[in-house]
């Protein structure tokens, strides 16, 4: 029964060695050049047949299936061979960005991703918040004082109302009269990266739209005359803009370049007056 | 032939298991398999001279990609693995190179 079932493979025939099993797959898938050769292989071994032949047929000769102990086990170390080159390239083909970094990279990423994540978790903790209270709220009181609140923002953003709060005071003097108005816009745009919220240069208020230009008699900012000494009122982070201003080659060192006289003052507390009519 | 059969099964199954090499493996995989690259081509080459020893191929496979992985082990240790892989790296590369130029020139005669 079994001996029906299973193919006449090299293994299940009579106790032969490996190598006098050689011949018996070539009944089956003999290939007319090796016809000749085939008797002097089972006798002798392949080992001088083997030099003496053409290339190809030593190929086909090669590629021929054998199922000696030694085939089975080439056959295995070839299989782990592919299942290791193939987990090997599949593992290099992703996470290439974070396995080559260095260290210090990592660690700055790292610390990166839990300030984001921890700015992240205070929104949302505010949302939830105003969710909340939103959702409590039967008369609509909250969503009253959260429109005002907003409106408030928006208003401060936008230069119609006023605005309090700690921030610096800068007075640029200009004796020789050297101050464009390309300068007060690189220390507009310097507090404005700096976190500056609301900003005040003489008595206009800077707004998203506000341009500076250098007319007869000085410099104008939104279309008024901006007389020396310049006076720029920021709000916002004092410390944060301090430095800003102060990085060497920065708007400080500019000015005074320019024969300019810059003090900046912090202040706990400041007003902002000027608004903006639109 | 059974060789060529398991080659093919084993990146078969390598791409449906789609396995992931363990952290301690990892530096040592990749000189693990050029190693037995190295081996594969001698095997082949010394099947064409006719002096294929089976025994010899398995030990030979098994030994060298131990031993390769073994020296950038020692490298790591070291503190310096990663010129130790480069050196492994190129002596294994001119080996198959020289086996693959052997091979060449068995089949093809040139």
């Amino acid at each position: 029964m079994t001996g029906a079932d299973e193919p006449p493979g090299p293994g299940s025939g009579p106790p032969a060695k490996p190598e006098k099993a050689e011949p018996r797959p070539g009944t089956e898938s003999e290939k007319a050049e090796d016809g000749p050769q085939a008797p002097g292989e089972a006798g002798k071994g392949e080992v001088p047949s083997a030099t003496s032949r053409k290339p190809l047929s030593q190929l086909s000769d090669m590629l021929r299936p054998r199922l000696t102990r030694g085939q089975l086990a080439g056959g295995l170390l070839s299989l782990v061979f592919g299942f290791a080159i193939v987990t090997q390239v599949q593992a290099n083909s992703h996470d290439t960005k974070f396995a080559t970094a260095r260290q210090d990279e990592l660690v700055g990423i790292l610390s990166d991703l839990t300030q984001r994540s921890e700015r992240l978790r205070g929104d949302l903790r505010d949302l939830e918040n105003t969710k909340a209270g939103l959702e409590r709220d039967a008369r609509g009181q909250t969503a009253l004082e959260e429109a005002r609140r907003r409106a408030d923002d928006y208003g401060l953003l936008a230069g119609t109302v006023p605005a309090q709060g700690p921030g610096v005071e800068i007075t640029v003097t200009d004796p020789r009269r050297a101050v464009r108005a390309a300068n007060l816009l690189d220390a507009l745009e310097e507090l404005r990266d700096a976190g500056a919220e609301v900003v005040q240069i003489g008595d206009v208020r800077a707004g998203v739209d506000t341009y500076f230009a250098d007319g007869p008699e000085g410099v104008l900012a939104d279309g008024r005359f901006l007389p020396p000494p310049y006076r720029i009122l920021a709000i916002g982070d004092p410390h944060t803009m301090a430095t800003a201003l102060g990085i060497p080659g920065g708007v400080v060192r500019t000015l005074r370049g320019l024969g300019a006289e810059v003090t900046v003052t912090p202040r706990a507390r400041m007003t902002v007056s000027a608004v903006r009519s639109g | 032939m059974i060789a060529l059969i398991g080659l093919i099964a084993g990146v078969v199954l390598g791409l449906v298991f789609h396995p992931g090499v363990p952290l301690w493996l990892q530096p040592y995989l990749p000189i693990a398999i050029v190693a037995a690259l190295d081996a594969m081509f001698g095997g082949v080459r010394a099947r064409l001279e006719g002096v294929f020893d089976e025994k010899t191929f398995v030990v030979s496979f098994v030994g060298n990609a131990i031993l390769a992985a073994l020296i950038v082990f020692l490298g790591d240790q070291l503190g310096v693995g990663s010129q130790l892989s480069t050196g492994v790296v190129v002596v294994l590369g001119v080996r198959i190179f020289s086996n693959a130029a052997a091979i060449r020139r068995k089949l093809f005669g040139a």
